[in-house]
């Protein structure tokens, strides 16, 4: 094995956190290894293929994982064990690929709400969740919520949005024109009282930091974006890292384990590069953003006398408390046209749904729907519709054009039991043991959520919808491409993973900074949330280096 | 609707479809004659015939008219080569129900015929149902290149403009 040259940091993942820890160190002047086990897909690898992408995945997963490298394990509500493939139900899928999820993805960019780091504070213990405070407050975050929106770039306008927490500063760029669906729920939102806005979304939508506006084609999520106007980490932090000379990244590289001395202190990782070569890289710091279930994964890969199951799960909460949202929402049916073929469809919300709703603890932002494609528009097809035939052929062909979806990422209560841990079995392509997920969602999520269906139900209705249904969450495992809360953050070592820094309690030099952290996952799409806290936590990382 | 009237209406269709095939077999993504890469010419006109009866031809073409059966039997022979051995069961099971209850191969069985069996293999073979379904659907309304969906036919349906990208026509950068 060829001795490759120490780095200061490696960072394992190229997605949304490990792409702003990567650039916030190597531009205070570290060394950084960035190790992606994807590869790093341009614009030019923007296929408009309907069947091929990363939402729809009929035909595999556009931008990772490898349908036949990467398998999982996934237990249904009996028990029952299943060997998926990334682009199967129950696999849990989030891109793999420079970017991460960041690189396809919808793109809403949604500062968490002042109670949603406090969650236990606010409503109490919820029976059988292991829902808890954050360690940290919205305060602490505000300030890199600012740098995200500003430096990546965000559009919108949250002004009227009377429910956001207080903010230091606005939005570097306006939202785009309203198209038709914003234009018929705005005037109905207003109508019931409520407080619609422009959602802010991490897209240009006047030229910004050297990439021109969104063009509104229909093939926004689960597609590369043919302009780079939607921004991710690929095209802003990770570039950025790069420019520094400090940065070095490495491409299909699957990192097997943390390599720990003696003492167990971190002294690099090993990993499989591009050629299937085991490779040995020291680093002084070694950081995990690898997402909630591959970061998990490689913490509990990683064995040593010192942790005989794995690193950071002396107490046994590494992949524990996995969690997403659990969307729920409804559509409603016209009698005129609500398609306009403008991308991305996405545009208008409402947070007065988010916290104060009688008997709930907590809610969701409800916001309309990203632009369909005629496959997808399978799904929206209503429960009495018969499933094949004339009579479902018929409705498409009248209800595609006159539909509009609201819907919300309804915050959950986490479940100790919902979960990843390794397979005892199942090995990856170069011998990795897989992760194996298993357990449900809690009953009072199942509840918000349908609480939360009919709110959507009735802007729906307000809006003048001929017929709505609504789609409430069922009971199974939830995770995708807002998997969080494997590695939770908290002050008590016995409870939690990582410190309020996320550096793991066990080690002093081993961090973790995705989603991974989050003790809860707010009522909102998580990613800006994930860039506040790596800006922090690469901040104080980088302070304690030089001290 | 009445099951008279449906069929009425697919045989009207049907003269138009064969009209509108001669003219655009040049550019159709797979041929149409009968070069198969996974299914035998029987197995194609089993499913075939089921894909017609999941989306039939009515004042616009059907899952037949489109090719679906070509999108599956490509991606049988790719993507999709872990569901071979569903569709060889499912595609027996099918014939033997139709045979054992009206003395025919489903592709021979009359519409009202055909539905019954599909109605009985929703029920006793959920499993093949569900695949044949999803695939059906994804040969309609998918992208043409992947063998179904011929001549755009359900995106005409849907009015959905083409050319598929067409962002700038509507917003000038």
């Amino acid at each position: 094995m060829m001795a490759l040259a120490p780095a200061n940091a490696v960072v394992i993942g190229a997605g949304a956190g490990g792409g702003v820890v990567a650039k916030q160190l190597a531009a205070a002047g570290m060394r950084v290894v960035l190790l992606e086990r994807g590869r790093w897909y341009s614009a030019a690898d923007c296929r408009k293929d309907d069947l091929y992408n990363q939402r729809t995945q009929v035909l595999g997963a556009r931008f990772g994982p490898d349908e036949e490298r990467d398998p999982r394990v996934a237990l249904d509500g009996e028990g029952r064990e299943m060997v998926v493939r990334p682009s199967e139900g129950g696999y849990s899928n989030n891109a793999a690929c420079v970017g991460g999820g960041t690189f396809s993805y919808g793109a809403m960019a949604w500062r968490f709400q002042e109670k949603d780091f406090r969650m236990r504070t606010t409503y109490g213990a919820v029976e059988g969740s292991t829902l808890d405070d954050w360690p940290i407050g919205y305060s602490d975050l505000e300030p890199f919520y600012e740098k995200a929106e500003w430096e990546l770039g965000v559009s919108g306008d949250v002004s009227n949005d009377p429910f956001k927490a207080p903010r230091g500063r606005g939005l570097p760029m306006p939202p785009l024109p309203p198209a038709k669906e914003h234009q018929v729920l705005e005037t109905a939102a207003r109508r019931l009282g409520l407080h619609p806005f422009h959602i802010p979304m991490l897209r240009n939508t006047v030229p910004y930091n050297g990439r021109p506006a969104c063009m509104r084609c229909r093939w926004c999520v689960g597609f590369a974006c043919e302009l780079s106007a939607r921004t991710g980490t690929h095209n802003t932090v990770i570039p950025a890292a790069l420019s520094t000379g400090n940065c070095e990244l490495r491409t299909g590289c699957m990192t097997k384990e943390i390599l720990l001395d003696a003492q167990g202190r971190a002294t690099g990782v090993a990993y499989f590069d591009a050629n299937g070569r085991l490779q040995e890289q020291p680093a002084g710091l070694v950081i995990v953003c690898a997402g909630a279930i591959e970061s998990a994964r490689l913490l509990l890969n990683t064995k040593h006398k010192l942790f005989p199951t794995g690193l950071g799960n002396r107490y046994d909460w590494v992949g524990r408390n996995l969690q997403s949202h659990s969307y729920s929402g409804a559509t409603g049916l016209f009698d005129f046209e609500t398609y306009d073929d403008l991308g991305p469809g996405a545009s208008i919300a409402i947070c007065d749904y988010n916290h104060g709703n009688p008997g709930l603890a907590g809610g969701a932002m409800l916001a309309n729907e990203f632009i369909r494609l005629p496959y997808q528009f399978m799904g929206q097809v209503p429960p009495w519709i018969p499933r094949w035939g004339a009579e479902h052929k018929e409705f498409v062909r009248h209800a595609y054009r006159r539909t509009i979806q609201v819907q919300g990422p309804v915050q959950e209560m986490p479940l100790f039991d919902a979960r990843m841990q390794l397979d005892p079995r199942v090995k990856d392509y170069w011998g990795i043991p897989v992760a194996r997920l298993s357990g449900g969602r809690h009953p009072h999520t199942i509840e918000i959520g349908r609480f939360i269906a009919g709110k959507a139900e009735a802007w729906l209705k307000a809006a003048g919808a001929v017929q709505t249904w609504k789609r409430a969450p069922g009971n199974s495992l939830s995770g995708g491409q807002h998997q969080a809360g494997t590695c939770r953050m908290g002050s008590d070592p016995k409870t939690s993973v990582v410190d309020r820094d996320c550096r793991i309690h066990d080690v002093d030099n081993v961090y973790v900074i995705d989603a991974s952290v989050h003790p809860t996952n707010g009522g909102f799409n998580p990613v800006l949330t994930i860039f506040a806290n790596a800006y922090r936590a690469a901040g104080i990382l980088a302070k304690r280096v030089r001290a | 609707m009445t099951v008279s009237n449906t069929s009425l209406r697919r045989r009207t269709f049907l003269g138009v479809g064969l009209a509108a095939a001669g003219s655009t077999l040049s550019c159709a993504p797979v041929p149409s004659g009968g070069v198969w890469r996974f299914f035998t010419p029987i197995q194609a006109r089993t499913v075939d015939a089921i894909c017609a009866q999941i989306i039939p031809a009515d004042q616009d073409p059907g899952a037949r008219e489109a090719g679906a059966v070509h999108f599956i039997d490509l991606q049988l022979s790719k993507r999709f080569k872990r569901h071979r051995a569903a569709y060889l069961r499912g595609i027996a099971w099918v014939n033997n129900a139709s045979s054992s209850r009206f003395g025919k191969p489903f592709a021979e069985l009359a519409g009202e015929q055909q539905i019954e069996i599909l109605n009985l293999t929703e029920e006793k073979e959920p499993a093949f149902f569900e695949l044949v379904l999803a695939h059906t659907r994804q040969g309609f309304y998918g992208d043409p290149r992947h063998g179904g969906n011929r001549n755009r036919a359900s995106w005409k349906m849907l009015g959905l403009p083409y050319p598929p990208v067409r962002g700038r026509e509507h917003y000038k950068v």
